[in-house]
């Protein structure tokens, strides 16, 4: 009987290797996120903010992260700055660092067209009830942006992820390194093994990130103002 | 000594920052228990004139004193004075994403530090008077036009103001709806409370107002009784618009036309105030 290359996954460790895999990608996805839901919330009352330079300065931080593609921040970050500086950041720091300077911005920018969002009588009803522009802004602008936030934030959580398969050529082991190896070590035995690896890693992506946008979808619907 | 007027205007300058002149040598006063209707046509600057009172629009030049003391110059306190004057919007304004008990409390809690268990029998109290006791715990979304503007009305005097602003607070009521609001701001008037009352609604302004001023194009046209204001206007701006409110006035009967605005009064509130509602649209 030919092999179908489907025993590969169950020999050894090789499942549990490919979940360990999917954890690093999302270790880094969801501590990235988590950086920048912290920088970025400020970020976005910054960019709403009256002070021009600083909005100049946010924008153009926002405009060259969009305008680079991941590949050569994370090349930039984990290459060159070793040539630079000297300073040689593992792939995971490095990938790190990048997904949260990528995610800080993106953020940001949803930050602030969910704070753009709120009516301008808002602010003035608030401030007519004697609240400070503090408190306009922690008890009602917030508040209120956070709604219109949470499912534009929960999709960029899953763009975050996918975006992680980035960073196999920085050399991470993350999930999909952890196929090439799996697939490299039976290409002789099982020639046939990428098949089952690529869709399984393609099916524990899909697990994760299918529930996350669904539950996107989900708030949207809910938070509806 | 008198007591010095609740609010006093002396010659207002407002300019919005694309040069538009918006108010110009306004002065007027209103008096403890006063109630001051503000009308005119649309865009000539009543909702400035309000917003300029509570310190949302800064003026140009001339004073805004409440309570004998000016709040118009640097350094006032607006959280402070804001307190003392309620301001009521055309669309309500509520806040969306509290029930209607926490609209009610935000400012007692947050500007006022009150504590919290009396400022709810406060609210609760406030929203039977208006006949939403059975509503604190619903959204604003789940309430009518109608029953937004009466809380609103009650959030503003949930900061016990001493003053109420009203900004065309009916105008964007379904007629049916215009009455139970009116009859709240009716209510507040036979108590003394102190208020300045922007209105298309003249029928209500007739029956409400202590007086009437009547602004043209940024400045007061015309300030005097209601009696005298809608039926012999002295100025020929005050009549023309008087005659957007009654039907079909024949040519060459001027003097009968404010007379006619008010014929409507007797007939129903609410057909006076369906006209106004569309003339206004
Ligand atoms: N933020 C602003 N910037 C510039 N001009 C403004 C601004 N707000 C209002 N205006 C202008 O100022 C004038 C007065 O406006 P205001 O809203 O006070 O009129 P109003 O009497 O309340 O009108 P309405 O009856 O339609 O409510 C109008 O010409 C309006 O276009
Ligand atoms: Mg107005």
């Amino acid at each position: 009987m030919p092999a179908s290359g489907i025993e590969v996954l169950f020999e050894g460790r090789n499942l549990v290797r490919l979940l360990g895999g999917l954890w690093t990608s999302l270790w880094i996805a969801l501590s990235a996120m988590a950086v920048s839901v912290v920088l970025g919330l400020p970020m976005g009352v910054l960019m709403t903010s009256r002070h021009r330079l600083v909005k100049l300065v946010l924008r153009i931080y926002l405009e060259a992260i969009r305008v680079l593609p991941q590949l050569v921040l994370l090349f930039v970050f984990y290459f060159d700055l070793t040539l630079v500086t000297g300073v040689n950041l593992s792939g995971e720091l490095a990938a790190l660092i990048v997904f949260a300077l990528w995610g800080t911005a993106e953020m940001g920018d949803l930050v602030r067209g969910a704070i753009s969002a709120i009516p301008r009588h808002q602010y003035q009803s608030a401030a007519a009830l004697g609240l400070r522009p503090t408190q306009v802004q922690f008890h009602v602008v917030l508040p209120q942006s956070a709604r219109r936030l949470l499912p534009l934030a929960v999709n960029l959580v899953t763009r975050m992820i996918k975006t992680t398969s980035l960073i196999v050529l920085i050399g991470v082991v993350e999930v999909l390194k952890v196929g090439q190896q799996i697939i490299d070590r039976n290409r002789f035995d099982f020639p046939d093994a990428a098949l089952w690896v690529y869709a399984t890693i393609f099916l524990l992506y899909f697990l994760v990130c299918f529930p996350i946008s669904r539950l996107a979808q989900a708030l949207e619907r809910k938070l509806d103002l | 000594m008198t007591v010095p007027p609740v609010l006093r205007l002396e010659a207002v300058r407002q300019q919005y920052p694309n040069g538009l002149v918006a108010l110009d040598r306004i002065s007027f006063e209103v008096a403890k228990s006063e109630v001051v209707a503000v009308v005119g046509p649309s865009g000539c600057g009543k909702s400035t004139l309000l917003r300029c009172v509570n310190g949302l629009e800064p003026i140009q030049s001339g004073t805004i004193a409440l309570d004998g003391a000016i709040i118009t110059g640097p350094g006032t306190a607006w959280s402070k004075v804001r307190q003392q004057i309620g301001l009521v919007f055309q669309n309500y304004e509520l806040f969306p994403h509290l029930t209607v008990l926490g609209n009610l409390l935000l400012g007692p809690l947050k500007v006022q530090r009150a504590a919290k268990a009396e400022a709810q029998v406060k609210a609760l109290a406030l929203l039977d008077r208006v006949g939403l006791a059975d509503r604190a715990r619903d959204y604003p979304r789940q309430l009518s036009g109608g029953q937004k503007q009466r809380v609103a009305i009650i959030r503003a005097l949930m900061m016990e103001p001493q003053v109420l602003l009203l900004d065309e607070i009916t105008a964007s009521l379904d007629p049916e709806m215009v009455r139970e609001v009116l009859d709240v701001v009716l209510e507040l008037a036979g108590e003394g409370m102190t208020m300045l009352i922007v209105t298309h609604e003249m029928s209500f302004a007739r029956a409400i107002a202590d007086r009437i001023i009547f602004i043209d194009a940024g400045r007061i046209a015309e300030q005097t009784t209601p009696e005298q204001f809608f039926t012999a206007p002295q100025t020929e701006r005050a009549r023309q618009f008087l005659n957007l409110f009654a039907f079909a006035p024949p040519p060459g009967h001027h003097e009968t036309a404010g007379a006619a605005a008010v014929q409507t009064e007797e007939s129903s509130a609410t057909t006076s105030d369906s006209n106004s509602l569309e003339l206004h649209e």
